[in-house]
């Protein structure tokens, strides 16, 4: 069998190996949890979501929200120069929805009712809407990416039928994005009394929306600059510098909204307590907001050309102020109104670490086989064994 | 009308019948060593649905004495679990009672997040767990009766009858003996209104009772904004097909071709 003319190829290197080795423990545990039940997890009645439900779904869709805004920016707005990282992003975006949506499946305790919600609705739910609009967004990367999965397998009039289909799939996958992105903080909204005043605000929507739309192209950054390490790239300093620019633009309004926002409701000086809150409000806001937008203006001020360093950099932060920002949000801002402590039991952990494994190989195998980075500067492999990628359960979601 | 309950927590002697009855009407499992219904320990748990818990206080005239508390879901007047549930799962009844369905629930736990007093619980240690909470006997109260922990109460702590009919008799109560009541009926306005109502001697907050919640209801927050999302949706959606066509329109002026921005392979 060939893609694209070419025999399948899978590199093996040590890495892989580990990460093969992290997605066999996986599916041990996935089939432990599915018999079992959820007594392998730490999770109790003071604390009924955990560890899955960061990283797994409120990380996991912030961090793949490189895939709207990128193809917003692109064929939206028109900027042709992001081109290059346009397919890679959704690519991205694309796995990281069927991981999340796995992800979920495995935290829903009743977890073969997953389809319930599509004949019984709960219209007045926040997780109605974030369900609904996850379960469409993934069906929409799908068709987004399907072009070049299809044409790599030579069904290339399947895949211009898809690529026909372009401009309503992005225009409808930034609507769904908007309203599942800032669900994912309204969802907090009916905690009021439970989460800490410095999170719990109307606002929340807004904030959670501004932030991923700063930090997904920021995530795309991280992306592009390991896979460029990876696959010996050449950094494509115009596109990456819109990008940077953009996020820093986005990630200004979002820090402005948000001090703006501390300061109306009197939390100022909660966040100067300098208890556990506070501290942790404080790194959240400081690694997240306060350094990456001190670095961008400072460089915008001075009229200085952002260098591939400092761009790299920023977004390492911005990826970990949100990623802070909502384990904040999940943990540390409803600790007081929980009573006890959490920590992941080691089967939490393993299956959080392996999904993202088998997400990371769906990648590569990707990645190598089909036409995802710009040919001149593709990978060209050595002649392996080929090896099956591990996709377990992407289409659930 | 809708149904609710008045307790009065000075009649509450902690004899724990009502715990008892909860159980052989809903047919829950005992544990009293590791999920007691009465005393210090008491908590609700999946198959505590009610429990009575004790309290160490200093009565009127300054001596130690001990007071009971009777706990278990409120049955708010609008139930963030409900509103929270993205199936339909939990409902409130036109008859009072917060009422789950096991069939329809797919287990987020998202009714356990919302409850501003931390009342659903879990089956942990099942394969594919119930969200546990009291049901306020919905089957007797729909045939007219009272619910079972409220028939089996030797010292009729608990006034079972139309909700705003107790709110009157509660403030009634208090007026006619001011030096023995604290003057609040919990449950009046907490979280917008519970159907279940407590008069007490005591602080509620030294009973174990979460008193510093938000005194309107919580589903009003969130439907401000889901009850704008359909018109953000049409909304969006338009503005970004105008931008994309307006953009397209301009490059191909531009680069005198069509279509230059359509297609993920253009």
């Amino acid at each position: 069998m060939t893609i694209n003319g070419n025999r399948i190829t899978f590199k093996m290197t040590p890495f892989r190996l580990i990460l093969i080795g992290f997605s066999l423990i996986f599916v041990g545990i996935v089939a432990y949890r599915l018999v079992n039940g959820l007594q392998m997890t730490n999770l109790t009645d003071a604390w009924p979501w955990g560890l899955w439900i960061f990283i797994d779904v409120k990380l996991g869709v912030a961090l793949a929200a490189g895939g709207f805004t990128t193809a917003g920016i692109y064929y939206v707005l028109g900027v042709k120069k992001v081109k290059p990282v346009v397919k890679p992003a959704i690519l991205t975006a694309w796995l990281g929805y069927c991981l999340v949506g796995f992800g979920l499946l495995m935290d829903l305790g009743r977890w073969y009712g997953w389809w319930h919600p599509i004949f019984s609705w709960g219209e007045h739910s926040v997780m109605f809407e974030l369900y609904m609009c996850v379960l469409l967004y993934t069906i929409v990367l799908t068709c987004e990416f399907a072009p070049v999965l299809f044409k790599g397998i030579g069904l290339i009039k399947v895949s211009s039928f898809f690529t026909s289909l372009t401009a309503p799939l992005v225009i409808g996958g930034i609507a769904l994005s908007t309203m599942h992105q800032s669900s994912l903080g309204s969802m907090y909204v009916l905690t009021l009394g439970k989460l800490n005043e410095l999170w719990w605000t109307m606002l929340l929507p807004v904030l959670y929306y501004s932030s991923a739309v700063a930090v997904g192209p920021a995530m795309v950054t991280c992306e592009t600059a390991l896979a460029g390490r990876f696959f010996r790239h050449d950094w494509d300093a115009p596109a990456m510098t819109f990008l940077a620019k953009w996020s820093g633009y986005v990630m200004s309004f979002y820090a402005l909204l948000r001090f703006s926002d501390l300061a109306v409701r009197g939390q100022l000086g909660a966040l100067f307590a300098l208890d556990t809150e506070s501290l942790m409000c404080l790194l959240e806001l400081a690694i997240g907001c306060v350094l990456p937008l001190f670095f961008f203006w400072s460089y915008k001020l001075l009229g200085r050309e952002m260098t591939k360093a400092m761009i790299v950099r920023n977004a390492v932060l911005m990826v970990l102020g949100v990623a802070l920002n909502r384990g904040n949000v999940v943990f540390t801002g409803m600790a007081k109104a929980a009573g006890t402590s959490y920590f992941p039991s080691a089967g939490e952990l393993f299956l959080s670490i392996g999904l993202l494994s088998v997400g990371i190989l769906v990648y590569l195998f990707i990645v190598e086989n089909f036409d995802v980075f710009p040919a001149h500067d593709r990978y060209v492999n050595t002649k392996k064994e080929p090896v099956q990628p591990q996709g377990a359960g992407c289409a659930r979601a | 009308m809708s149904k609710g309950v008045l307790v009065d927590m000075t009649k509450c002697f902690g004899c724990g019948a009502c715990t008892v009855a909860c159980k052989l009407w809903n047919e829950k499992k005992y544990d009293e060593v590791n999920k007691p219904t009465l005393g210090e320990q008491a908590q609700l748990v999946d198959i505590n649905w009610t429990v009575v818990s004790k309290h160490d206080v200093t009565d009127k005239s300054g001596h130690p004495a001990w007071r009971f508390a009777k706990k278990q879901c409120l049955h708010c007047v609008d139930p963030a679990c409900a509103s929270s549930c993205l199936v339909g799962a939990l409902r409130k009844t036109e008859q009072g009672p917060v009422i789950y369905h096991p069939d329809l629930c797919v287990g987020c736990r998202y009714c356990m997040v919302a409850c501003p007093f931390n009342i659903p619980k879990y089956e942990w240690d099942k394969s594919f767990p119930k969200v546990s909470k009291c049901q306020m006997c919905f089957t007797r109260v729909a045939a007219g009766e009272q619910p079972a922990c409220i028939a089996v109460c030797p010292n009729q702590v608990m006034t079972f009858g139309d909700r705003d009919a107790l709110v009157q008799e509660a403030h009634k109560r208090i007026a006619d003996n001011k030096e023995l009541y604290v003057n609040h009926v919990f449950g009046e306005t907490e979280v917008g209104g519970t159907a279940w109502l407590y008069l007490s001697d005591q602080p509620f907050a030294k009973l174990g009772f979460k008193t510093a919640v938000p005194q309107e209801s919580l589903p009003a927050y969130t439907w401000q904004i889901l009850s704008k999302l359909p018109a953000i949706l049409l909304g969006w959606t338009a503005i970004l097909s105008g931008i994309y066509f307006i953009n397209k329109r301009r490059n191909s002026i531009a680069e005198g071709k069509q279509d230059s921005t359509g297609g993920p392979q253009a």
